[in-house]
């Protein structure tokens, strides 16, 4: 194998069941559910000098940034191809205004899943109920696709997308960078992965969750119809029971193993800068390697042994 | 293309009053801002006169969020940088129930006064702008233009609630655009302290709170003034001056708030508090003599859009909620009858202004801005001069108050000539009178 920086996987997993839709060779508009969080606007977050805790008082929440790449992906395959896109949220009350924000830009359902119980999940809580939540969409009205953004802003976690996909048994695509070809008909899709050290493009068949990665595309404006619909239109409210949740001891905090053992702030080492001298550009490259190797010796060894397998590879290719 | 009974452009104290009244009224009601939600764009001090808004919502008290009732009102003459002279005024009624001035912080108080207006039935649309007036053949005005894609929007009438720098009106050529002169800039920043350290500072307890006005040469002889007010957990403090005195001294607003909190008569009020907030606005100060036509085919300007604020009293969302609710109620009973927005019916809206202390108090007043611009000693000489005398009259030194005395009328003499503070005198009362 060469060092082709373009990779370029098949994937070939079919689901076991080709169509949730009881006519599977009927054309259907595609509904296609969008998962958002609303999220403090990290750009003004501070964090508490003593506990070292977000202190989120008066700091204005959004939808989380990712998630609108997700949304404006669906929106405009709803331009290309008609949907229907509901889209949904776990969260508080007032996450009613990032619903409604999605609802402007032309999101055509809302619904917010919301319950007391609800409060102190974690990321595998979470994704149980808005797995649960789908699958009761999904009755109602057969799902095509779900997207989501690649993490939030506030968790920085990435594992709630892939996690409603292992609990539905949904395609996973993660980090898509951009949709390529999407045939309904034929349940496939085509997309494009951001990889380390390039682009995959992936063949999958539907229903698939796709967590969508930054710069995918931007944003539309709303026009002035939408914000008419958004102050308009009626935000679902689900509670435990509407979204079809049998098992309460996974939801909440009941259900979230995860534990913040402890928070801290990195601290500012005292150690002072060096000036690394030379005459000319290259000196001066060559005196900071140098530098380098001597105070991390193993990053020395350890260069020269991927150098010379590189080399080897070269003479064998 | 969506019509309504009227358009309300703007979700300030008076936007919010005109569009919750016609909301109640049975009038179907739009109401355009700009912001990403009522009160991001809205800057104040902050006062609520309770007045203004029971007239509108008689039982405000029990669910807005409200900081302090003023229990005690300083007001404060400083210099630069040393000296303050003062009067307070604690009043034990200004403790009791019903409450008449309030301080609150007008992000929450303005998304509170936005849930009322939503509850009452006004369709509520933010983050969009008004870019301008529809009219019909006649020049009537019949809707407003938005920057959204498929965004004109109809209404029987508009009203412009569109703030102090009333774009809206201006650019469709209604009033001519706001001049330097009639408006101050003010810079305002919020410090948070706990509210055990801010209730001993100012020798307050429970809900109450101080307000201090103040005024002199802290705004370096320019025309203007300074405030710092009590929260539940911080203080309010700004200072602003007019426009065209900032730009002849090449000064900013920055600078004179910077001396303000430095000056050792309130460093000590603030000292160790954390700002969190930091905010400017312009505060159209003309006064009568500045006001705008107010109402014309289709529309009307209400609050600060208009220019209705008292600089001398410091008020203004006083008269920008009572203003938003004239309109409304001008436009209510129009419906009720049948008739249509004519600048002739509309001008029922300018009587009830006129039949106010709204119209009244801004005539009272309306030779005060010219009286400050033309005659600087009002604002640095003689604070200066007062703060000089209180000095000297204070310090213990032997020498016969007598002698003093009659050293401090010389220097007032010697600075303004008998002739001048006696024309000051006249001035002075008759700006005020």
């Amino acid at each position: 194998m060469g060092l082709a920086r373009l990779l370029i996987c098949i994937s070939t997993a079919v689901r076991k069941q080709f169509n949730n839709s009881p006519f599977p060779n009927i054309v259907h508009a595609m509904h296609i559910a969008v998962c958002i969080k609303q999220v403090p606007d990290s750009a003004q977050i501070r964090v508490h000098p003593v506990t070292n805790t977000i202190m989120r008082q008066g700091v204005p929440a959004i939808v989380n940034p990712f998630d609108l790449f997700a949304l404006e992906e669906a929106l405009r395959t709803k331009d290309q191809s008609g949907a229907h896109i509901t889209v949904l949220t776990m969260g508080p009350p007032q996450a009613e205004d990032a619903l409604r924000k999605c609802l402007s830009y032309g999101a055509d359902r809302a619904i917010l899943i919301t319950d007391k119980v609800f409060s102190g999940a974690d990321t595998l809580a979470t994704s149980y109920v808005l797995a649960s939540a789908l699958r009761t969409l999904d009755a109602q009205q057969p799902l095509d696709l779900i997207f989501t953004g690649k993490q939030t802003i506030d968790g920085d976690t990435a594992q709630v997308g892939p996690g409603i996909a292992i609990r539905l048994g949904y395609q996973l695509l993660t980090y898509v960078s951009a949709i390529r070809d999407l045939d309904a008909d034929a349940r496939q899709i085509f997309v494009e992965r951001r990889a380390e050290g390039g682009v995959q493009v992936l063949q999958s068949t539907l229903p698939a969750v796709i967590t969508m990665l930054e710069g995918a595309n931007e944003m539309r404006f709303a026009d002035m119809p939408g914000m008419f619909r958004a102050a308009r239109q009626e935000v679902e409210r689900w509670d435990r029971e509407a979204a079809g949740i049998e098992d309460i001891k996974q939801v909440g905090l009941k259900g979230s193993p995860t534990a913040v053992a402890q928070v801290f702030g990195p601290k500012p080492r005292a150690v002072k800068a060096v000036r690394i001298e030379g005459e000319t550009p290259a000196a001066q490259a060559e005196a900071f390697v140098e530098r380098l190797f001597a105070d991390f010796p193993q990053l020395e060894d350890a260069l020269l042994e991927h150098l010379d397998q590189l080399a080897d590879l070269g003479a064998k290719s | 293309m969506e019509q309504f009974d009227v358009i309300v452009v703007g979700a300030g104290p008076a936007g919010n009053a005109a569009a919750y009244t016609l909301a109640k009224g049975g009038l179907n009601v739009l109401q355009l801002e700009r912001g990403e939600s009522p009160g991001t764009k809205n800057v104040q001090g902050a006062i609520l006169y309770a007045d203004a808004l029971e007239k509108i919502i008689p039982d405000f008290r029990d669910s807005a969020p409200l900081e302090r009732h003023v229990a005690e009102q300083r007001m404060w003459l400083m210099d630069e940088n040393q000296s303050c002279t003062g009067v307070s005024y604690r009043d034990a009624r200004f403790s009791q129930e019903p409450f008449n001035r309030y301080t609150i912080i007008r992000a929450r108080f303005d998304r509170w006064f936005s849930e009322q207006v939503k509850a009452a039935g006004a369709l509520v649309v933010c983050e969009t702008t008004v870019t301008g007036l529809l009219r019909n053949d006649t020049g009537k005005v019949i809707g407003v233009r938005t920057e959204r894609e498929q965004g004109d929007i109809l209404a029987g009438c508009v009203i412009l609630a569109d703030g102090a720098n009333a774009l809206v009106g201006s650019r469709a050529g209604l009033r001519p655009e706001i001049d330097g002169k009639n408006m101050a800039l003010a810079v305002k920043e919020v410090l948070f302290l706990p509210k055990e350290t801010l209730e001993a500072r100012f020798n307050i307890g429970g809900k109450q709170g101080v307000v201090i006005e103040i005024a002199g040469n802290i705004t370096h002889g320019m025309a203007g003034t300074g405030f710092l007010y009590t929260n539940k957990d911080s203080i309010a403090i700004g200072i602003g001056c007019m426009l065209t005195d900032l730009k002849r001294q090449q000064l900013t607003p920055g600078q004179l708030l910077e001396g303000l909190k430095q000056h050792p008569a309130v460093a000590p009020l603030i000292d160790g508090a954390e700002m969190k907030e930091y905010s400017a606005h312009l505060i159209p100060e003309g006064g009568y003599k500045a006001l705008p036509q107010l109402v014309g085919d289709g529309w009307m300007i209400v609050g600060d859009s208009a220019g209705f604020v008292n600089a001398v009293h410091r008020e203004g969302s006083n008269l920008a909620m009572t203003s938003g609710r004239f309109a409304a109620e001008c436009l209510i009973d129009l419906h009720q009858a049948g008739q249509n927005a004519t600048a002739a019916n509309l001008s029922g809206y300018k009587q009830r202004l006129d039949d106010s202390f709204v119209m009244a108090d801004l005539k009272k007043y309306q030779h005060v801005p010219d009286l400050l611009n033309d005659q600087p000693q009002f604002l640095g000489l003689y604070p200066r001069l007062v703060g000089d005398a209180a000095r000297q009259m204070l310090v213990v030194d032997g020498e016969p108050k007598r002698a003093k005395q009659q050293r401090i009328m010389a220097q007032f003499r010697d600075k303004r000539s008998l002739l001048g503070l006696l024309g000051d005198a006249y001035r002075f009362w008759r700006a005020f009178r």
